[in-house]
């Protein structure tokens, strides 16, 4: 199963908010088994998506290179529910940044109305102690932010388009290049 | 250091969003980790909202002085030297060291912090 619970960015100001939105679908797997006879989108789903979407804001300043990971669920408070045909839209404001760690406060709303609030803590993991690779091989996650149209909405703090990170940019030239070497061997 | 009810109460307010503990179970003596339960992804969480309630900035080093516990300068057989205590008291004068002098292992540094030294310390950074 892909793990993503975010379909789209469609705003994204660095290290500053960022928007995603997450079309609910009744063919996907969690809706029709989390509580058969009530098809509904599960809520520590809606927490992954927003951690997707916070996880992905407060990690991009440094190129994704910092291992990023969901450390606290401060707080998760959730109006209602979201059902097959809904549109949810999750919007991530970072509250806080520091060398070790983000605080990220997250408001999830379907057709203007609230459905969920959240309190999110990223820990960014020590290289010295979790190593100095990254969490994700550079080419794979630049894929996926394609997918998920990052680089089409994504800006500075001065309103400039932010671009994807030499580095895995070089990592994806890398990839293909081992690719054709495979196939011409 | 005088610590004003006001100050208490904010420090209070924190701990008690971010730990989940109740209001009066965060009395001045209460060790943070022992006492509250705080593990150490709610420090930054704890560091983050006393931020946003003084309108001050916090350095984990302050509360964390990781050279002091892990360089051999300061540490022998896994306790804080004699050079180590002094300097801790140099950066964490808000601190109280008593007990943790007695045996200085590194190892209980953890559980040193105090409800009353977390204020202590909020207001050295707001003054």
């Amino acid at each position: 199963m892909r793990w993503f619970w975010i379909d789209r960015f469609t705003e994204f100001v660095r290290d500053t908010r960022a928007t995603t939105i997450k079309n609910i679908c009744f063919g996907e797997e969690p809706i029709d088994d989390y509580l058969p006879g009530f098809p509904h989108y599960p809520h520590s789903l809606i927490i992954e998506g927003m951690a997707q979407t916070g996880g992905l804001l407060v990690s991009e300043a440094e190129g994704f290179r910092k291992k990023t990971v969901l450390a606290k669920v401060s707080k998760a408070i959730f109006h209602h529910v979201a059902i097959p045909g809904d549109q949810m839209v999750l919007e991530a404001i970072v509250q806080n940044k520091q060398p070790a760690g983000a605080l990220v406060e997250g408001k999830v709303t379907i057709g203007g109305v609230l459905l969920a609030e959240m309190e999110l803590g990223f820990a960014f993991l020590d290289d010295d102690r979790f190593g100095d690779t990254t969490l994700f091989p550079p080419e794979d996650l630049l894929r996926t932010l394609r997918i998920l149209k990052m680089f089409d909405v994504a800006v500075d703090q001065n309103g400039n388009r932010i671009q994807a990170p030499e580095h895995m940019l070089e990592a994806e030239r890398q990839a293909a290049r081992d690719i054709r070497f495979a196939r011409v061997r | 250091m005088q610590v004003s009810e006001d100050v208490f109460a904010k420090v209070q307010s924190a701990l008690v969003d971010a730990l989940g503990v109740d209001e009066d179970e965060v009395t001045p003596q209460a060790t943070m980790v022992g006492d509250l339960g705080a593990e150490s992804i709610d420090f930054l969480d704890i560091v983050f909202k006393l931020e946003k309630s003084f309108g001050i900035k916090i350095a984990t080093e302050d509360l964390f002085p990781k050279d002091i516990l892990t360089e051999s300068t300061y540490v022998q057989d896994g306790k804080v030297t004699a050079t180590g205590l002094e300097e801790l008291k140099k950066r964490m004068p808000w601190a109280d060291l008593s007990n943790f002098e007695k045996n200085p292992r590194v190892q209980d540094f953890g559980d040193l912090l105090t409800v009353s030294d977390l204020c202590r310390y909020v207001v050295s950074k707001v003054a």
